[in-house]
């Protein structure tokens, strides 16, 4: 069993934010569908899954890239030509 | 003659979110055809959102590598469907934007996540459309809309462009009213490009064949059992025996690993959504975030904000089940039942040449009929099979039940798309 205090835990992981007021139902579906999940604990076998390719190598061939001013169209904040974040300290 | 075409039709199933009333086209194998393109794919200066707040005015600086293989086929972008938000859903319920009507029943969803261009398909409003299918986006739709959608073999069309979800299953594929209009649409589409690193050299060059004698039709029991409507089955059944008519000979046989399928899907979905979607945090784009706040502060309001609940329930289940101390269970042994499915394939087909069942389990819900989280999963267990194997499949109409389309669901060989669109084409040839 997931409890509301781990579900929000995990919301805080995630970087989502969950307001007081879903928690209750969010741990509540969480839980059924952990339950659901409990089926691969019969899961026999050790072998993940393969893939055909390994290591698709190229050159590294210098190509134009994107104009600066493309790039920052999408941007909400930005300040001389840079993306503007929010502070890290 | 390249030029541009109107394009304004009355959209009275909200399948689009953005219309482009005058779309240029250039010459080629599409010239002047309108193709409506998910808003999962990037389309160079026309908005693309993943029906999300969180995109909402987003304009990508550049074309996905199918959009760009469209525009040099001739054809006309015609606008953006609508979805469930970033591919999250069975109905189109999930948009930011309201949802999809279903046109054989507007009081009934369309399906999902491609619902959008599942109703422009199927109403008229345009001839082709791409979707995308992660878990059984494009044939759930099509099933449910009663069009034509082929989930393509992974690596086969470039995903260059596409708005990740959950990029180990996810391809973009073609959708429309004829396996014909299919086939044209993947021969445009499909091909190698080196943008997409599991992107493989094998273009399609196929013309639908309706030939299929002496073709081995495995049917796995799994297909026909518990929670599959009974009239969708009895659909099916008729549409398999019109295969055996057609010369085709049909093995029973099981896929033992669909027990645990549908939880190695959601388990393996959740948790690539849960890395692909941590990039939307407003800073290069989106709403933006209060830069005066610390980061983890400003990222979670505008992710609160943007994000729907069904994609904030997919990105806590994957944090979850990659979290320290569940890894072993959730993570690592969905990857292994993974490939128990994969294997359960490879070893039916040494014996069949592809496998037929339903594409979904019923027919097309109602609105809103489906609140419960857990209960909307399950209607994916016959689709993510291929998903998960990473195999062609495609659905095409097999009649109707209780008044709405039944999908026929044939699956095949990892690069045998044109095996499975042979077997499509042999059927809808047979029963127009």
């Amino acid at each position: 069993m997931v409890t509301e205090k781990e579900v929000e835990h995990i919301a805080g992981l995630a970087d989502l934010g969950i307001n007081k007021d879903e928690l209750a139902e969010f741990t509540h579906q969480f839980n059924a569908i952990l339950d659901y999940f409990d089926v691969l604990d019969q899961v026999q076998g050790d072998t993940a899954i393969t893939h055909e390719l390994t290591n698709v190598m190229r050159e590294d061939v210098i190509e134009p890239s994107l104009p600066q001013e493309d790039v920052l169209r999408n941007a909400p904040a930005k300040e001389d030509g840079f993306i503007k974040g929010p502070r890290v300290m | 003659m390249a030029g541009e075409i109107r394009f304004e039709p009355a959209d009275r199933f909200n399948a689009f979110l953005t219309i482009c009333k005058t779309a240029p086209h250039g010459d080629g194998k599409l010239a002047g055809i309108p193709v409506a393109v998910k808003d999962n794919i990037s389309t160079a200066g026309i908005e693309t959102t993943c029906a999300s707040k969180i995109l909402k005015g987003y304009i990508p600086p550049y074309d996905a590598h199918a959009v760009t293989l469209l525009k040099n086929a001739g054809a006309a972008i015609a606008g953006k469907t609508n979805m469930d938000e970033f591919g999250m859903g069975t109905t189109t319920e999930n948009s930011a934007f309201g949802p999809t009507l279903n046109p054989c029943d507007p009081s009934r969803v369309p399906g999902g996540s491609s619902g959008g261009s599942a109703a422009a398909v199927a109403s008229g409003m345009v001839r082709m459309a791409l979707g995308t299918d992660t878990g059984g986006s494009i044939r759930c739709p099509a099933a449910f809309c009663g069009i034509v959608g082929l989930k393509p073999t992974y690596g086969r069309v470039s995903r260059y462009g596409l708005i990740a979800y959950a990029n180990s299953l996810e391809q973009i594929g073609p959708m429309a009213k004829t396996v014909s209009d299919v086939s044209l649409l993947m021969q445009v589409i499909a091909g190698y490009d080196r943008h997409d690193s599991t992107s493989r050299d094998k273009p399609f060059t196929h013309t639908p064949s309706a030939d299929i004698k002496g073709k081995k039709v495995g049917i796995p029991a799994e297909y026909f059992g518990e929670g599959v409507d009974p009239a969708v089955a009895a659909s099916v059944h008729t549409a398999v025996s019109k295969l055996e008519e057609l010369g085709a000979t049909t093995v029973p046989c099981s896929i033992p690993s669909m027990k645990y399928a549908l939880a190695a899907y959601y388990v393996t979905c959740t948790c690539e959504a849960s890395s692909n979607l941590a990039r939307f945090d407003g800073v290069r784009y989106g709403p933006a975030p209060d830069t005066k706040k610390s980061w983890h502060d400003a990222y979670q309001e505008v992710r609160r904000e943007g994000f729907g609940t069904e994609v904030r329930r997919r990105i806590m289940l994957g944090t979850f089940a990659l979290s320290s101390g569940y890894y072993g269970k959730y993570y690592a042994k969905a990857q292994i039942a993974r490939e128990n499915v994969r294997n359960d394939f490879a070893r039916l087909f040494k014996e069949v040449d592809v496998i037929a069942g339903p594409t979904m389990p019923t027919v097309a819900f109602k609105l809103g009929e489906k609140s419960d989280p857990l209960s909307m999963y399950l209607a994916d267990i016959l689709t993510v099979p291929a998903n998960l194997a990473g195999i062609p499949a495609i659905s095409v109409p097999c009649g109707i039940a209780g008044g709405m389309p039944v999908g026929l669901q044939i699956m095949g060989r990892p690069f045998e798309d044109e095996t499975v669109i042979d077997v499509a084409y042999a059927y809808e040839q047979a029963v127009i």
